[in-house]
């Protein structure tokens, strides 16, 4: 077959590029190679169309024992001897196709990416975005998402430990499903995705190879249209029980010594693992397509280099201990196959049957190298005039705050979604902290350490829609502050950024703008960002889905006695809040919810004063003053003092004495502001500590045994607040 | 008392199971390869424990393929010999498919995987005692007759209840019958139980209940 | 009239069916030698109170199709009894 631009337009390759590869080869790609050029160049694999802006993001400094974006997974110094490895990833546009499958692989995907570098993953996350809840397309999704999720986790034995889930209108047609996973390694005992050594024989191991999601990473990178649900190809299926098998192989390979590199096969299959691995080392490889093993028979070369069978590596194993290798793979009964052996040319070469199918510079192939780089227009999106013109003294101020506060407590994106967490295995590896004692970030110890790990995932997608550059740096605000308040030390973040098509300049605006605020707040909080990935094209006709830079952050506990909950603890405890009340309600669940306006400005926030916040909060903990931490966000402060009371079932009595809006004061999703409770003999000290650091602090009331009471006015018990909020979601699911 | 810890493929508490054992209990603790066969090292006034886990990905019927596992000949005859036997969740399922138990562990009733703290209470009376569960497979099945039997020889260890021990149908994770949580053979020296002791044994996890059901199994 | 239909429910024939290659293996261990390949999938037996075959037959492929097979992973073959 002769390969023509419109066969090239076809794999979604442009002219252009299609005339790069030309020049690069100095021929004319066959078909294999053109198919090869296509998976790696595709926006999944090439980064083509972010690089640019990712590069301005901090990526090494702080703990980092790697750069950014060297390995499959981000690595930080715990200390100990100990290192943290982590991940977050996208696999929104197979789970819009086939939750149940697009979940499980996607969950899949991130713990390969974290044993491949030689660690354990320890804990899961997961940030899901889904449209309205009420919505049978939306129920059908999320129930097969979360027994994807669960299906995948739950056999491979890794806790599902924290995470977030949002509805929203706009992610109707594009859910989102970000996977992260966190694992330990011992420093020096790492392993990583390059190749090198003449000769050293190269090794698949893992499940044979199909057809399956053949195309997927140019797949993931085009637009979800009408027509998608027949491009069945691309359906990957998951088997969580081969992925625990191999985990347990390659860390135990990785024992004898004999691995000189290692790289899981995700989007692009074997083309990626050997191109990237190669042009890592700057060496090449010989290739024998016929001994992959298969488990469909006469595939072509090109399917079995772009193939995503899952639950596969790619392993380039020292010369001479081939033996300690295959009996790893041998005990764990999965095959394991030599396919070839580095060369030092710098050429991937391809064969099957004897022929040459294939042969291409890896260097051409991967991102750094050959994979073209663009620079996108950008224009400030027109809806941003009507967030400007949004007026707060337009909304006529709250007459009962008790009914609206009920109201709040039940919006799905606020209340209780045991619905789902019930359904992940969060207990297993007993290592999970917050099973018992809640915090505002996940608590899972780092068995074998000495620590404990915080880790958390946030991102508002609303405010970052209001405003790219704030809302992005209150992502990661909201991150670090939520591992403050459980007593840790954030030290970094991997990020999964989801927007629109990166063509339409108003979408790329979001996007240059989110990274540039996510940049600039990473540096305030020395939390490098360590990798991560980049999903665009979540947009369908009507429009894309709001900007939404999922963070992903890591935290350290290096004492557990420092830890810190978000529970009340003692009836006759103070209440104090941490920051200042402002008059403020835009872009709140109450303003966007119960209020209906689409349009308003992201929520007040200041990086000076958040950081200060955070040390302030960080300062009590350590000197423990402080019995309870809760940052407010979503539903402002009463739901924040509710939810302080959920676990031990007690109640408050505040007041406030404020000029402020009163849906401000109570429902207002402001920046920067902790609610702790202590002793009442700490009080004192609080207040003065807060004067020398010049932050603002307010004594709201006391805990009480049960009952609410908010500005003298009775509000009923906490038991009956605690079923609105559990139930609510339910309610809604099980109708 | 040692224990024995079988892994099978699919296992995922077994390094949970030897940190319990060997940590919070201090007890020397072996661990079992699923092809392998040796149990020499034991004795009947030991322990060998089969941990929770996908054991084959729990395909086709949790724990029917790890049955047939090497391994599982030998943990069969060493039961037969009256050696102590523990199943814990996936461990339960497999000796309910070995027939080492009676009965048969169900997927739950309303179909869903379930990861939570649950109560249980032991038949002699005693606290509730908090201990997590997470199966999709749990629901504790049998024929009239036998649940009959197995009460009548005192042969149902545990039961779900609420924090006060009170036994009702809705404080039961995945609709059991007899709200049974779990049992032993009638010799007494096979045990299987859905909730995870392993998991609340360490104050670390603020939870150290677990211990008070090694203890009730009489293997503290 | 009521139509006894029987539907079989498989995974595609290219996709990977990890529960039957499990099965496989756990066969291969028990010495069952010669089984080449193990696929699973549903049996679901409906009742349909229909005017006609024809008409009972259609209402179980609309079923298949809305509900008891997922297009995207499985196909399916409806049987009628009677």
């Amino acid at each position: 077959m002769e390969v023509t631009v419109k066969i090239a337009e076809e794999l979604r390759l442009t002219a252009e590029e299609f005339e790069l590869i030309k020049q690069k080869l100095g021929r004319t790609p066959n078909f294999t190679e053109l198919c090869a050029f296509s998976g790696m160049w595709s926006e999944h694999c090439s980064y083509k169309n972010s690089i640019k802006w990712l590069k301005t993001l901090p990526r090494d400094g702080g703990r980092m024992l790697v750069a950014a974006g060297e390995e499959n997974a981000g690595l930080m110094d715990m200390g100990n001897g100990f290192g943290v490895v982590f991940k977050i990833e996208s696999h929104n546009h197979p789970s819009a196709i086939e939750p149940f499958q697009g979940a499980a692989t996607g969950v899949g995907g991130i713990q390969r990416d974290i044993f491949t570098m030689g660690a354990r993953p320890i804990a899961s996350l997961n940030s899901l975005r889904f449209g309205n809840i009420n919505d049978a397309k939306t129920k059908r999704l999320l129930s097969g998402v979360v027994k994807g999720i669960g299906h995948y986790g739950n056999c491979f034995g890794v806790p599902t430990v924290g995470g977030e889930i949002y509805f929203e209108e706009c992610y109707h047609t594009n859910p989102l499903v970000n996977a992260m996973s966190v694992g330990i390694v011992k420093v020096g005992k790492t392993i990583s995705a390059t190749a090198e050594g003449l000769g050293n024989p190269v090794f698949f191991v893992g499940s044979a190879t199909g057809k399956d999601g053949i195309g997927g990473a140019s797949f993931a990178s085009a637009n979800i249209t009408e027509d998608s649900a027949e491009d069945l190809p691309a359906v990957q299926v998951g088997d969580p029980f081969q992925e625990k098998k191999l985990l347990e192989a390659c860390l135990e390979v990785i024992d004898t010594g004999a691995v000189v590199g290692m790289q899981d096969m995700g989007a692009a299959g074997i083309i990626c693992s050997t191109a990237e691995m190669s042009a890592k080392g700057g060496v090449g490889m010989h290739i024998d397509l016929d001994k992959v093993p298969t488990r469909q028979k006469n595939m072509k070369a090109w399917e079995l280099l772009l193939s995503e069978s899952q639950e596969r590596m790619l392993i380039v194993v020292e010369k001479g201990k081939e033996g300690a290798v295959l009996k790893v793979f041998e005990k764990w009964d999965l095959p394991c196959s030599e396919i070839g052996h580095v060369t030092g040319d710098g050429l991937l070469k391809f064969y099957m049957h004897g022929n040459l199918e294939a042969e291409i510079p890896a260097y051409e192939l991967v991102l750094g190298g050959g994979a073209p780089q663009y620079t996108r227009d950008y224009k400030e999106p027109a809806y941003l005039q009507k967030v400007a013109a949004f007026d707060t003294n337009s909304i006529k101020d709250v007459t009962d705050l008790e009914a609206t506060a009920e109201q709040i407590i039940q919006i799905p994106n606020i209340a209780n979604k045991r619905w789902v967490t019930v359904q992940y295995d969060s207990t297993v590896g007993a290592a999970n902290a917050g099973t018992n004692a809640p915090s505002d970030a996940a608590v899972v110890l780092a068995k074998g350490t000495g620590k404990a790990l915080a880790m958390t995932t946030d991102c508002n997608g609303r405010y970052v829609f209001a405003d790219p550059y704030k809302g992005a740096m209150i992502a990661v605000a909201e991150a670090a502050r939520n591992i403050v308040c459980s007593g840790g030390d954030p030290i970094g973040v991997t990020n999964c950024l989801n927007f629109g098509n990166p063509y339409n300049p108003e979408v790329y605006y979001q996007f240059v703008k989110a990274v540039t605020g996510m940049g600039d707040a990473c540096r305030k909080f020395n939390t490098p960002v360590t990798g991560g990935n980049v999903s665009f094209y979540n947009q369908h006709p009507e429009g894309a889905v709001y900007p939404t830079p999922t963070i992903g952050m890591v935290g350290i506990i290096d004492d557990m006695q420092y830890r810190m909950t978000l529970d009340f603890k003692n009836e006759g405890d103070a209440i104090i809040l941490i920051g200042e009340q402002q008059n403020d309600i835009a872009s709140s669940e109450y303003l966007h919810k119960l209020r209906g306006v689409e349009f308003s400005p992201a929520p007040h926030f200041d990086i000076d004063e958040e950081f200060a916040v955070q040390k302030f909060v960080s300062s009590l903990i350590h000197s423990k003053l402080i019995s309870s931490a809760h940052d407010i966000s979503e539903g402002g402060l009463a739901v924040t003092l509710l939810e302080k009371g959920f676990n031990r079932e007690l109640g408050f009595d505040v007041a406030a004495n404020t000029d402020l809006r009163k849906d401000a004061f109570w429902f207002g999703e402001a920046q920067s502001r902790v609610v702790v409770s202590c002793n009442q003999e700490q009080v004192e000290q609080i207040r003065q500590r807060a004067a020398s650091a010049n932050i603002p602090v307010t004594i709201l009331g006391t805990v009480t045994g049960g009952y609410i009471k908010v500005n003298g006015e009775s509000w009923n018990n906490t038991l009956s607040w605690k079923e609105k909020y559990n139930t609510a979601i339910e309610n809604i699911l099980n109708a | 008392m040692k224990f024995g810890i079988v892994v099978f493929p699919g296992s995922n508490c077994d390094r949970d199971m030897q940190d319990a054992l060997q940590n919070d209990l201090g007890k020397e603790v072996i661990m079992l390869w699923h092809k392998d066969e040796d149990l020499s090292m034991f004795t009947t006034d030991d322990c060998i424990v089969l941990p929770g886990g996908f054991s084959y990905g729990d395909y086709l019927r949790c724990g029917a393929i790890a049955r047939f596992s090497p391994m599982m000949k030998s943990v069969i005859a060493f039961a037969e010999k009256g050696g102590k036997v523990l199943g814990v969740c996936n461990g339960f399922q497999i000796l309910c498919e070995s027939h080492l138990l009676p009965g048969v562990l169900l997927p739950n009733a309303h179909q869903q995987f379930v990861c939570n703290n649950s109560y249980i209470i032991n038949s002699t009376g005693g606290k509730a005692l908090k201990i997590p569960v997470a199966h999709g497979d749990g629901r504790y099945f049998a024929s009239d007759e036998l649940l009959d039997e197995l009460e009548a020889n005192d042969q149902v260890i545990f039961r779900y209840c609420d924090s006060l021990g009170t036994i009702d149908k809705q404080f039961n994770p995945n609709g059991s019958l007899r709200n049974i949580a779990g049992i032993r053979n009638k010799q007494g020296n096979v045990f299987g139980m859905m909730p995870h002791p392993e998991r609340a044994s360490s104050s670390s996890l603020s939870n150290v209940d677990g211990l008070d059901v090694f203890r009730i199994l009489g293997m503290n | 009239m009521t139509y006894n239909v029987q539907i079989k429910v498989m995974p595609l024939k290219d996709l990977l069916d990890p529960q039957g290659k499990a099965v496989m293996g756990g066969l291969k261990n028990l010495g069952l030698g010669g089984i080449e390949d193990v696929r699973i999938g549903k049996h679901i037996t409906l009742q349909i109170e229909a005017e006609s075959e024809d008409a009972a037959k259609a209402l179980a492929d609309e079923a298949s199709k809305k509900l008891l097979a997922n297009p995207v992973m499985e196909f399916y073959e409806i049987e009628m009894i009677n």
